[in-house]
């Protein structure tokens, strides 16, 4: 059978890094095929590639065996190929049925004729098992009909690919169990589905074909039947070697030094429920688990950034009420983002503004502290972190990843914390500069900060981590010593649903 | 609108008539309070001072003292259901007005004097709309360059004021369609007619529907493959022609171009639509409240030169009710988010 879409030898770049690096792809018709990877693998640049949001800047695109270059999404609608984007592109403020119809209203005589085009609308939410007032603003229900209504959009055109990247991170079960329904029925009709989604066994249930990336690069394409998914999971994640101190890890299950940071019980709505946490003095706690598994709300809840629901957190056997960064920072309790780009790094303002930014605003804008200290101090932390380009002035944003991930831990350091809070602090950053992030970790704690080191490199974390804690399905699964784990076991842990503790 | 919301037939089951009235047109609430607010004037004016307020003379007389704020209200709507600012309508109804009494006062006939003016009006609306659109400069930012692009080219066209003797112009203003002690002026029924045609062109055609859709996400507009930029542009352009239309009206109103003319009149113009519901952040409003705002505005400026009271009062009740509106507004917007 002949592909309804191919791509082959894509590639995107952003500046000098690929975020696309000769990626194959293909659709065929009637499938739903998936597109797995960790973060930074190279989905979303994927998708945008083919919907025409972004432009190649290598590559061939093929619809139907004729070359074709979209300049806008406008041009992939009228080739057949409908989205539904991540973050859910609705307009709250206009009514259920103008949200499908918005720029195809049925007119009479250039009049938009309200009563057929909720008619129409009616028409297609009933086939998608919706029965809402069509007239109703959209803003009024609940973000799973919002993204249910994105869906009747898009399908409400002759559409010959659907796109729908992570639809279903908003949605509970039935929604989800309805919207398969939808996605077969669709699939019946002979359209081709792309499926982004990171919950496994939502892939394993809905996909035939599996594409996975890692780091922009291309992997391997596979038939789900055929996959297991532990191997799913060790492609999506890789394991590349690189040299390392290693370090000496403790064997007993708690920590061995005094406890700095404990929580019982954490729970944050719609990520990670129950989470019991030790931290010690001089320790590295490993966090490994897949994107969506609870990784990231748990360290936003330990540190403040997201309020808990329920939980209690105590540092040196006080109980603190965390309820804003600030607060945590107060406390020696500093986060990292896994987003340097977009929570992390100003990228407008030079190195040395975006070294002294925490410290200067800890401090209150009435102790300004005085220029030529500022400059030392940033001096000092790029010398000691060998931050290239040594400039101190130059925009931040110009610096490669692994040396802005560096200014933002610089950032931190100079607040300095008791706790450091690192969400995916290698991700997407050169070997050389993950090594030296890695061996940084590593003294940081020797010399007694307590750290908590999330990545989704399970070798990286067994390396760094003096104890690895286990995420999945918003639960910590198992917490070990990272001496009585091997990459292979961890692997099991982190992708096994339903094996223990259930 | 009252049309469509008369049309709102009970549904056979389920959500009551209420229910289903407030998830389809819960954005108009504002606009209903502006109604009751003007409402609450009306009848507070009237036992305030005995029965002598509410007279057929005094209401068709507030339709034709704020006629020419009504037409740049309305304008101003557009593009605040954007999202965006026109801080220059002032400046452009000046501008406008002391073009058209220029021409007309050199012996232009006004069939090529009034289109030069609306034009002159568009013109700077398109520059304004290019610079937001395609330099990427704040509305804030571009409509001020053509607040001050507006004001001195309307002090190059003359530093005086100049009386416009053209007795077409002047018909717009002194017949009185009459009816019973009610009356219209020709220049009421441009307001009311701009008005009309804004209602139509926002809820029935695909460009007002972008409009909306631009206030509500430019980002999703985009993406769902409207005509964004256009439209966009298009906003602040009619947002000019009703400026250079306003100059038409209030030329004829006062019977002479002046070129300081509507200093700070488009701040009027953007607290008349607030007061009459359309959100400032774009997306949720409707002309029909933009015209009940300017009735409010008129009402408390009558009542006050009724009373003898100081100008300076008028001042601060506007700032008052801005002030009730956008909490009322924020207090909406923000239980709608939270639904979500």
């Amino acid at each position: 059978m002949r592909p309804l879409l191919e791509l082959t030898g894509a590639t995107v770049r952003f500046g000098a890094d690929a975020a696309l690096d000769r990626v194959d792809f293909r659709l065929f018709p009637g499938e739903v095929h998936s597109l797995m990877g960790e973060n930074g693998a190279g989905k979303s640049t994927l998708i945008k590639a083919i919907t025409g949001a972004l432009p190649l800047d290598e590559g061939e695109l093929r619809l139907e065996g004729d070359h074709v270059a979209f300049a806008s999404p406008h041009e992939a609608q009228a080739a057949g190929i409908s989205t539904v984007y991540q973050e859910i592109e609705v307009l709250p403020n206009l009514s259920v049925a103008e949200n499908i119809c918005l720029g195809r209203e049925p007119r009479r005589g250039g009049v938009i004729s309200t009563r057929l085009m909720q008619a129409r609308a009616r028409e297609i939410l009933l086939d998608l098992g919706l029965d809402i007032d069509p007239a109703s603003m959209l803003g009024q229900h609940s973000v799973a009909v919002q993204q249910l209504v994105a869906i009747a959009r898009a399908i409400s055109t002759d559409v010959r690919i659907l796109v729908l990247d992570e639809p279903t991170s908003s949605l509970d079960l039935d929604e989800v169990g309805e919207l398969f329904r939808v996605i077969r029925d669709l699939k019946s009709r002979g359209v081709a589905i792309l499926f982004v989604s990171h919950f496994l066994d939502q892939v394993y249930e809905i996909c035939d074909r599996v594409t996975v990336l890692r780091d922009g690069a291309f992997v391997g394409e596979y038939l789900t039947t055929e996959l297991l998914r532990i191997d799913l999971v060790q492609k999506m994640l890789g394991r590349d070697v690189a040299d390392l101190k290693e370090r000496d890890h403790p064997d007993d299950a708690g920590p061995e030094a005094a406890v700095v940071l404990r929580a019982r019980g954490v729970t944050a709505r719609h990520g990670i429920a129950d989470a019991d946490v030790d931290l010690g003095e001089g320790e590295v706690l490993g966090v490994a688990g897949l994107l969506g598994s609870g990784r990231t709300s748990l360290a936003r809840a330990l540190t403040g950034v997201t309020r808990t629901d329920a939980g209690t957190i105590s540092v040196e056997g006080e109980d603190v009420h965390l309820d804003s960064p600030r607060r945590g920072m107060a406390l020696g309790i500093v986060y990292s983002s896994e987003d340097r780009r977009r929570d992390g790094i100003v990228a407008e303002l030079s190195v040395l503004d975006n070294i002294t930014l925490a410290l200067q605003s800890e401090r209150g804008v009435l102790r300004q502290i005085p220029a030529a200290r500022r400059r030392e101090l940033a001096a000092s932390w790029v010398e000691a972190l060998d931050i290239r380009p040594p400039d101190l002035d130059r925009p931040a944003g110009t610096l490669s990843g692994g040396n802005q991930q560096k200014v933002l831990l610089a950032r931190l350091l100079a607040l300095s914390p008791r706790v450091l809070v690192l969400d995916e602090p290698t991700r997407g950053i050169d070997v050389g500069a993950k090594v030296e992030i890695q061996n940084l970790v590593g003294e940081l704690a020797d010399n007694g900060m307590s750290v908590i080191f999330i990545s989704a490199e399970l070798e990286e974390v067994l390396r760094v981590g003096d104890r690895v804690a286990v995420v999945r399905d918003g639960r910590i699964v198992r917490t070990a010593p990272a001496g009585l784990l091997t990459a292979d076991s961890l692997l099991a842990l982190v992708a096994q649903p339903d094996e223990d503790g259930e | 609108m009252t049309a469509m919301a008369t049309r709102t037939e009970s549904r056979e089951s389920g959500p009551s008539f209420l229910q289903t009235f407030v998830s389809r047109h819960g954005s108009m609430m504002p606009t209903f309070a502006a109604v009751a607010i003007l409402l609450v004037l009306f009848v507070g004016a009237e036992i305030f001072l005995r029965g002598d307020f509410i007279t057929p003379r005094n209401i068709s007389a507030l339709l034709l003292d704020n006629a020419y704020l009504l037409v740049l209200a309305v304008g101003m709507t557009f593009v605040i259901l954007t999202g965006g600012i026109d801080l220059s309508v002032g400046s452009v109804m000046a501008f406008s007005g002391i073009l058209g009494a220029k021409l007309l006062a050199e012996g232009v006939p006004a069939f090529v004097a009034v289109p030069a003016m609306l034009l002159g009006g568009a013109a700077i609306g398109l520059m304004i709309g290019i610079l937001v659109q395609y330099f990427n400069v704040q509305p804030f930012i571009a409509s001020l360059a053509g607040l001050f692009l507006g004001r001195g080219l309307a002090y190059v066209v003359s530093l005086s004021s100049i009386k416009v003797e053209e007795p077409g112009i002047l018909w717009l203003q002194s017949t009185r369609i009459r009816l019973g002690d009610w009356y219209i002026t020709p220049t009421g029924l441009i307001a009311l007619g701009a008005v009309a045609v804004a209602a139509f062109v926002l809820h029935l055609t695909r460009f007002g529907r972008t409009i909306y859709a631009i206030g509500g996400s430019e980002q999703s507009a985009r993406l769902m493959g409207l005509k964004v930029a256009r439209a966009k542009v298009m906003a602040y352009v009619i947002s000019g022609l009703c400026g250079g239309l306003a100059g038409l009206v209030l030329t004829a109103y006062s019977g002479a171009g002046y070129p300081r003319n509507g200093i700070g009149t488009e701040l009027d113009a953007i607290a008349a639509v607030v007061i009459g519901g359309t959100i400032l952040t774009g997306g949720r409003g409707y002309v029909i409240g933009s015209m009940i705002g300017v009735f409010v505005y008129g009402t408390i400026k009558t009542i006050i030169s009724f009373m003898g009271a100081e100008q300076s009062w008028m001042q601060i009740i506007v700032g008052a009710l801005l002030l009730l509106f956008i909490v009322v507004q924020r207090a909406i917007v923000a239980r709608s988010e939270g639904r979500r």
